[in-house]
This record gives C-alpha cells, structure tokens and sequence, in this order.
C-alpha cells in the first residue's frame, strides 16, 4: 500500500498553497563569529566526549527492532486487563452486571470501583504550596460517578486481550447521565452545577499578582495593545501508548512494576503508600520508553486500579492502552483562554503587561504533581524575558468534565510564550517599530545577571541579546524582509515571526518538594570499576529518546579517563539505582548530569588512591588518561585499569592490611542555589498564507539555544527540532474538539491531526553557550524550549503575513478556518 | 468463535505453519505468535505506520492487514531487514544523524524508507518528506530522519555511479 494516508493527504492539501512563491534558498551554515561563542573551559583533564556528537548507546538496538517496551514483555501467568471507561462525561453509575461478561471465555475476573477501594485509597491532589488550591478524592475506577468520557469504572481481566475485549461487548452497564460542565467559560456561574458539591463551587486554583504601577504605566504608554488568546486542548500522543505489567508475588508479598515512565521512585513511593505496602516490597522497572514528554509522570487511576488486579489475581497483570483510550485517558493540556494587554512607549520601551488567564482542567486535580501548575506557570512567565517592572495577572483553574489536564511538555510555556510574544508583536505594529528591533531594546541585558522578572522569578545568567544578534544572522533578516517585500508585490503573502523565551529546567524542590509532594528534586549516581577495567554506572535519572543515556555515558568516560565503550549504564529500576527524580522539568541533563559528573571525579579519585598504594607513590605524581593509570609529568603509563583492578578484587592479600581499594561509589546532585535554572533562546518562523485558502505553508524555522554547556550537539538539535514540532501541532493542528455534552469527537490519529514529515519546515538550529554556575558540568535543561517558543514563532509569522489585510488571529490552533474568518471571508 | 485457518507463510526466511484466527491481524500474529516484537503498535488503526511490515516486497500496515491475507506470502519484518543486512547503510545514516529517539516509531520509518529507496533512488528532499508522511514520529522533528534518508540515496547514487563507470 501506499505511505500516504487520509491524515497526511489532508495535511498536505493543508499545508501546499496552490499559490506558493518560490522555495527558500538555502544559505550555507556558516555565522560570523560573536564574542558570545567563545569555546568554554574544559571539564576534564583530558576532554574527548563531552561537547562532541558521538553515538547514543541504545541506538543500535532499536534501529533494528531490538528495543523492549512494555507491550514486548510477557510474563509466566500472565493476565490482560482491559476498562470499560464511562461512554459520557457525567453520568451515576446505577448498576453493574457483569454476570455475561463473568461467563466469556478466559474471564478471570471482573472489578468494580468499590473492590479496588478494598485495598487502595483514594488520592487528593493538591500541592501546600499553591494556597487555597483544592480537589475531590479520586479513586483507580470511578464510584458511584463517573466524571469524564474515558474515566475507568469497570475492569475486566482475561487470559488474552483478545477475550477481555470480547467479554467487555457483553458487559451491562447501567447509568443515568447528569448534566455536565462543559464550558469552562460558565464553570463558575450560580446557574452551573457543581462537579464536586462537597467543594462549595467549581473552582481548583486561583492566583494573583500586581507588581509595579500597572494603571500608571498603562495610563502614560503611547501605544496599548489588548488581544484575547485561545489556546486549545491538546494532548501528547505518545507513540507507544501508557502501559505498564503489574506482578504481585503473593508467596513474598513484593509488588513489581514494569512501567512506561519518566519517574519510577515517584510511582514506587505511590503505589507503596496508596495500597500500605513497604516501599521495599515495590519495585518499579521501567525499559525502553516510546515516547513521554510529561504524559507518562502521572499517577493515572487506571495505574493503581492494574496493580489492585494483580494482587487480587495473584498474577501478572498487562494494561496496554488502546489509541482510543489514550486520547480520552491519557492528560490533555493547554485549554486556555487569556485576555492579555500590553502598555509601551512611542520609543519602543516596554512598560508593563496586564492579563487574565482562564484554564479549564477536567473534573480533579491530577495526582501527584497537580492541574494547577500549568497556570501558575503562565502567571511566572508572562513577560519573562523583557526588563520592565510592571505586571498584573489573574489566574482562574476551573473544574470541568473533560478528561483531566496536567503537565504535558513545555507546561505554561508554550502560552506564556504566546501571550507575550503576540502582544509584542501587536506592540511594534502599533509603534510602527520592526518586531526584532523591539525585542533588542527590551530584552534584559546579558550583562544585567543574576536578575529578577518582573513576576519574582530568579534569573541567574541568560543571553538574550546574544541570541537575537545570531538568529538574525543565521536568517538573513535584512534579505528576507525585503524578498517578502517583493513578494507582496505580486500577490505572495509571507511572514516572518519571532518568539523569544525563558524555560525554567534544573529546578530545586520549590517545584514540587516543598508543597508536600514525594517527589525528589536531587538524583544521584553510583559508579564502579569492574576488575577488567570497565565502568558500570547507575543513574536515577531514565532514558525516554533523549538521550540520557548517551550524555551519561560521555560524561562519566571524560570523568574517569576511559574510553566510551568502556561505560555500561544501568537506568530506572527501583532496586537497583539511586534514589531520585527522573525526567522532568528539562532536569535530565543538568541535574542528572552533574551526578554522573560529581561520581566519575570520586572513582577517579579513588582509583588513584589504589594505584598509589600499588605502585607505592604518591597520589599526586598519577594522572588517569584512557583506562590507564599514567606518570602525571610524562603521561607514561604506569598501571592498566585491568591490573588494578585485578589486584584490587582477586589479590587483596598484596595490599596493606590498613587499605580497602573503594572502586565503587556514590554521589548525589540538587540544584540548590536557585529555585530554577533558566534558560532562554529565541525562534523565527517563515511562513507563506494563502489568503483565498486560508492555507498556511511552513517555509523554514531557525531555532537560536542556550542550554549552557552542550553535552552532544547532535541529540540537543533534533530533540529542539522535536520540540518545535510538537509546538508547531499545536499551533496548526492539534485540538481535542468536544461536542456540547463532553465528548470529544475526534479521539483518533485519522482526525486528531499531528504533524507529519510532508508539512514540517527544515529547522536549523544554532547554540549560545552560558553555563549555569550552579553545577560543575554548567548544563541547563534542553528538552522544552523548542515547544515554548514554537506556536509564538508562527502564530507571529501567520499574523505577519495577514498585516496587509488588518486581518489577526490570536486562536490556536490557527487553521485554515480561522485564518478565512479573520480575513472576514467565510 | 470462527474457525481456525491454517496459514502458511514464509516470514524473514522461514516457513510457518500456523492456527489463526480469521480476525487476528497480520502484526497481532507477528508479535504474539512468532515472537517478533520489532513491528510496534501504536495506533491500531492504519495512520501511523510503527506496523509497517514488507509482503511480497511492498510494505503493509500490519494493522490493516490481517494474518490470512498473507497466505503463501513472504513477509519480512525489521528483524528480517536487519539480519539480512539490505539497509544497514539506512540504519547507520539513522545513528550518525540521530534520526531516532525513543526509537517506537523506528522500525516503521525504516521499512518505508527502504521501500522509497528502491522505487524512488532520485527523490528529492521534498519528496522524502512526502513520502515519510504515513510515518508519525513524536519525537525527532523529523529533520534528522530526512536528513537519513537523503545522506543514503546520495551514497547509494554515488557507489551505483561508481558501479556503472
């Protein structure tokens, strides 16, 4: 069969204006040099990976099918579960009769929501740190209410998935539907119902803040802009679906996990704590990942309810998520609505921004890490990368009964980013000031850190200026503003747009520590040398596509002195690594790395140590280069690892009664000077609309970053590549669409539309290098700045090439629809 | 339940003879009953392409298809691909360009992309991206992939030149 379906087939209709101008010209990647890329010190005496593009270890397996995912793994006794999750998005469960689905074949067990509650508790998630925020107790399957369409009320476990699927046609299950809250517009009106009547009204969060003299400013600015911004409901769609393989052995009462995962000692802490086990007794494995970006760092009912079904069955129980069931279960993302305002000067100063966010996120607070974290989020970095001091916000979170939203990649970003880089934008516009030019003048200086936003936020070192300067190389702004220009001459409507952003990565436990949630913001590292002289390395932090296991790799052979293939990892298992956190918050790098850092120096310290005692010198006359142990002075070796360690494990008897060798160790990483590291950079889009279409073409995206230092050139790119995608689907594509009782209409791949390679631009990506001085490596965290500037970048670039109508959309996704209503011609 | 079918078909190599179900999907029966987890599932339903599988030389969405369709037929999975050795210039370009991440997605773009090799050995870079798009990848931007590709067709075009000379 062809490669093209209905999906990419419509998307390239989409994206290929019958009307397109001529193909961007390709300019070679070369910039002039700025003083910002000035090469950084090296980390080691004797650098050879870290900073260079050298192969990731788990890519040769999985470029030929070898990986194993959760759905790969299968277990003596193993079991399939499949739920019957709530066909509506507000229903009273009446009646449950399973008695025909008990009777299919391979049946072993239906549950309900009051037998799981047996041996689970239910969750409240609220954070003490976010004042005031509340939330209703959830359970694993819904108990007498379900509260949105794809909310698990019911579990049916067979021998296969096949005659579990079969035994669900038969199930009975009776409900009465109520009324549901839609819209989360009216959520909080008197005449809307209550989701949760025990909470008192439908509101979870709400934030304020006003620093400055916002009224003054916007009472003495030349020019104010007001817009509203619609942001739609997305999700991740990851590629390989949630799963995960619960094995409760009765014999010795030890719960394991295999899970699809960010976070595995998070999952081990809940499941501990929900069902009264000893966190020893849990033991969370997470394999190879297909894919997470925040989807998969959740705590979902359909988690607790599999495990429930193991220790009830006293098997291996497998839940596997179907796409359907992904896109009614898995978190959405991003439903927001903000009314935004910006007060500047005729000079091009900006004075102040004023907005009102409203975000509507399902029916409960999702568990562990909140629902309102995303808003507060937008309140943090509304104006983040500009230097004035004036700044009002207003933060609704409302209840709604859609599926539950959470953190998905970019949390906040993506909106913050929109919000203000629209309005700056509408600013230069009304200023008659080029969009570029505007940002230079506002952005805060490079030489103004550490630094305070005007939100509170703790800048400690960014570039923003050096960005701007690089971006505008990279593109050839000058030539391209003049080839649209005389492109508009003709009928051919392009546009340029800019998105320059802050990301907050490495973060402290002010993210989640403080507020009570057991989720921990240090990770750690153990190292060994093995007697043939090769390194095992465990790290807390997992692998999901990044590339951590790469990056680690490349660190820990720089920090000891060893080659590359020298260094065998060992990743997410509770059992068996450090004790931390995972990957969230772009951490992954900067707080993972700095571990692996920190413990490489210890081994390599330590090995030293052995070797002098051998050699019987002094420590300091030995140096370490290539798995040898080497005269400081001449470099000549003097002792292999192998024969080091050889003595060191096999033939003790030859060392001083006095000396243990310690070729194994331990350290740990926080981000403790800063309740965040952030980062900043900046992005450009071009685009091409057609205004009898409404189509929009995607021409070319340049991508400026400041990650600090780089660790692998080549996984940063693409995984900024990958990044402005995701934030290009939103911008153009993605949007859970839901009828007016709740339920979503288009929940599968064939009409929720993700971008596909046809319609993606090339992206070419450059970096600044500032080094945060909180840690050793100086990393900061990479894996969301591409989806926070991305939808600003061409949400810009789209109102860019609209100017010469007066025509705007501030409403993402920006379709083709949207984009003709705004041209007033449909 | 319908009755069993007996398949006969011819998978990387070997003969099977197997009991399927007449519903059962060509990839169901290549996970489940051969053992072959390199084909993933990820949508179910024909759009985004980690399925993709090789039948009598053209590629197929294993979702699509179901098992009896594939009677007296030659199937070849990645692991086939791979062991055979046709693209291992493909996957080494995938490596050096990083033109994968968590990999879920990778089998599928390899078996598509080696199909555009051989039926389209002049594509240009807009076509890659054209023809790659029956294959969803969330993580890479799909820049790297493309890059992949094209790096192949040039070194492919290069030694066929060379051959020729």
């Amino acid at each position: 069969m062809s490669t093209g379906t209905l999906n990419s087939l419509v998307e390239t209709m989409i994206f290929n204006p019958p009307h397109a101008g001529p193909a961007v010209e390709e300019r070679p990647a070369v910039h002039p040099a700025d003083p910002s890329d000035k090469p950084l010190h090296p980390l080691t005496e004797d650098p050879r990976y870290i900073g260079k593009s050298v192969e990731r270890p788990s890519a040769r397996k999985l470029v030929q099918g070898q990986g194993t995912y959760v759905d790969d793994i299968e277990l003596p006794r193993m079991a399939h579960v499949v739920y019957w999750r709530s066909p509506v998005a507000h229903c009273r469960i009446k009646r449950i009769d399973a008695s025909a689905a008990r009777s299919m074949p391979g049946v072993i067990l239906v549950a309900d929501g009051h037998d799981i509650a047996k041996i689970c508790k239910p969750w409240v998630a609220v954070l003490g740190h976010l004042a005031g925020m509340k939330s209703a107790p959830q359970y694993p399957l819904a108990i007498e209410r379900a509260c949105w369409q794809g909310e698990p009320v019911v579990a049916i476990v067979a021998q296969t998935r096949e005659q579990a699927e079969d035994a669900l046609q038969v199930l009975q299950v009776d409900i009465e539907e109520l009324e549901p809250v839609v819209d989360m517009e009216t959520a909080l009106d008197a005449s809307t119902p209550l989701i949760h009547p025990e909470l008192g009204d439908n509101l979870c969060f709400t934030r304020s803040l006003n620093v400055g003299e916002v009224d003054e400013a916007f009472a003495r600015a030349d020019a104010v802009v007001e817009t509203v911004f619609e942001f739609g409901r997305h999700t991740g769609v990851t590629l390989e679906p949630r799963c995960q393989i619960a094995e409760w052995n009765s014999a010795d009462q030890k719960l394991t996990v295999y899970h699809s995962f960010q976070a595995p000692h998070m999952m081990q802490d809940l499941y501990a704590r929900q069902f009264d086990l000893p966190e020893s007794s849990v033991r969370v494995i997470c394999k190879d990942v297909g894919g997470s970006f925040g989807i998969k760092v959740h705590a979902y009912p359909d988690d607790f309810a599999t495990v429930a079904l193991s220790i009830m069955c006293r098997r291996p129980v497998k839940f596997v998520a179907d796409r359907i069931e992904s896109f009614i279960s898995d978190i959405h993302a991003r439903h927001h609505r903000v009314k935004a305002r910006i007060a500047a000067s005729k000079s091009g100063e900006i004075l102040a921004f004023d907005m009102h966010d409203l975000t509507g996120i399902g029916p409960y607070s999702m568990f562990p890490r909140t629902s309102a974290i995303e808003g507060n989020q937008v309140v943090n970095l509304v104006g983040g990368p500009y230097k004035h001091k004036n700044y009002r916000a207003q933060l609704q979170v409302v209840f709604q009964n859609k599926t539950p939203t959470c953190q998905y990649r970019g949390v906040g970003h993506p909106i913050a980013c929109a919000v203000t880089e629209g309005l700056v934008d509408q600013a230069a516009r009304a200023i008659g000031m080029d969009p570029l030019e505007l940002r230079k003048k506002n952005v805060i200086p490079d030489d103004a850190y550490p630094a305070t936003g005007a939100s509170g936020i703790k800048l400690e070192v960014l570039s923003h200026e050096a960005c701007l300067r690089k971006i505008e190389q990279m593109m050839d702004y000058p030539k391209l503003k003049a080839e649209i220009e005389g492109l508009r001459q003709r009928g051919i409507y392009r546009g340029i747009g800019f998105a320059a952003l802050i990301e907050l990565t490495n973060p402290s436990a002010a993210f989640y520590g403080v507020g009570g949630a057991r989720i921990a913001s240090q990770d750690g590292c153990t190292m060994r040398l093995d007697p043939s002289g090769a390194i095992s390395v465990s790290v807390s932090v997992g692998e999901q596509g990044q590339g951590n296991d790469g990056i680690y790799r490349q660190i820990a052979a720089d920090a000891v002195g060893v080659d590359l293939e020298k260094v065998r990892l060992v990743l997410s298992d509770t059992d068996v690594t450090p004790y931390g956190g995972g990957t969230w918050a772009s951490r992954g790098a900067g707080v993972g790395g700095e571990a692996v850092l920190l413990t490489g120096q210890a081994l390599r310290s330590n090995i030293i140590k052995v070797a002098a005692v051998i050699l019987k010198r002094d420590g300091d006359e030995l140096a370490i280069r290539r798995g040898k142990v080497v005269d400081a002075q001449s470099l000549e070796p003097v002792l292999e690892f192998a024969e080091l360690g050889r003595i060191a494990y096999f033939r003790s008897d030859t060392l001083p009664s006095d000396f243990t060798p310690e070729l194994m160790v331990t350290r740990h990483y926080a981000q403790r000077d800063y309740p965040f590291i952030f980062t900043n950079g900046v992005q450009a889009s071009y685009v091409e609309v057609d205004p009898d279409t409404g189509f929009v073409k995607l021409l070319k995206h340049w991508a400026v970053e400041d990650c600090g230092r780089v660790i692998n050139p080549k996984l940063v790119d693409e995984q900024i590549r990958g990044a402005i995608v995701q934030g290009i689907g939103g911008a153009m594509l993605e949007e859970c669409l839901y009828d007016d009782r709740g339920l979503m209409i288009n929940a599968s791949m064939a009409d929720y539309l993700v971008p596909m390679s046809g319609e993606m631009p090339d992206i070419e990506v450059a970096h600044v290098q500032t080094p945060t001085r909180s840690s050793q490596l100086g990393a900061k965290g990479a894996g969301e700045a591409g989806t926070a500037g991305a939808p600003a970048a061409v949400m810009n670039a789209i109102n860019d090439a609209l100017a010469p109508f007066q025509a705007q959309c501030w409403s993402q996704p920006l379709t083709p629809q949207k984009i003709l209503q705004a041209l007033g011609k449909v | 339940m319908a009755p069993l079918h007996t398949l006969h078909v011819e998978v990387n190599g070997q003969l099977q003879q197997c009991s399927v179900q007449p519903r059962q999907h060509l990839v169901d029966f290549i996970r489940n009953d051969l053992g072959l987890k390199g084909s993933h599932l990820g949508c179910e339903h024909g759009v985004c392409g980690a399925c993709t599988v090789e039948v009598d030389g053209r590629i197929v969405r294993g979702c699509l298809t179901l098992a009896v369709q594939t009677q007296g037929c030659k199937v070849r999975t990645i692991e086939g691909l791979s062991h055979d050795g046709d693209v291992r210039d493909l996957q080494e370009a995938f490596i050096r360009h990083n033109a994968l991440q968590c990999g879920f997605c990778t089998p599928g773009m390899v078996m598509a992309a080696k199909e555009l090799l051989e039926v389209k050995p002049d594509a240009s870079r807009e076509e890659v991206r054209e023809w790659m798009s029956g294959n969803f990848c969330r993580c890479t931007g799909y820049h790297a992939i493309v890059d992949a590709i094209c790096d192949t067709l040039a070194e492919r075009a290069r030694k066929g030149q060379k051959v020729g000379a």
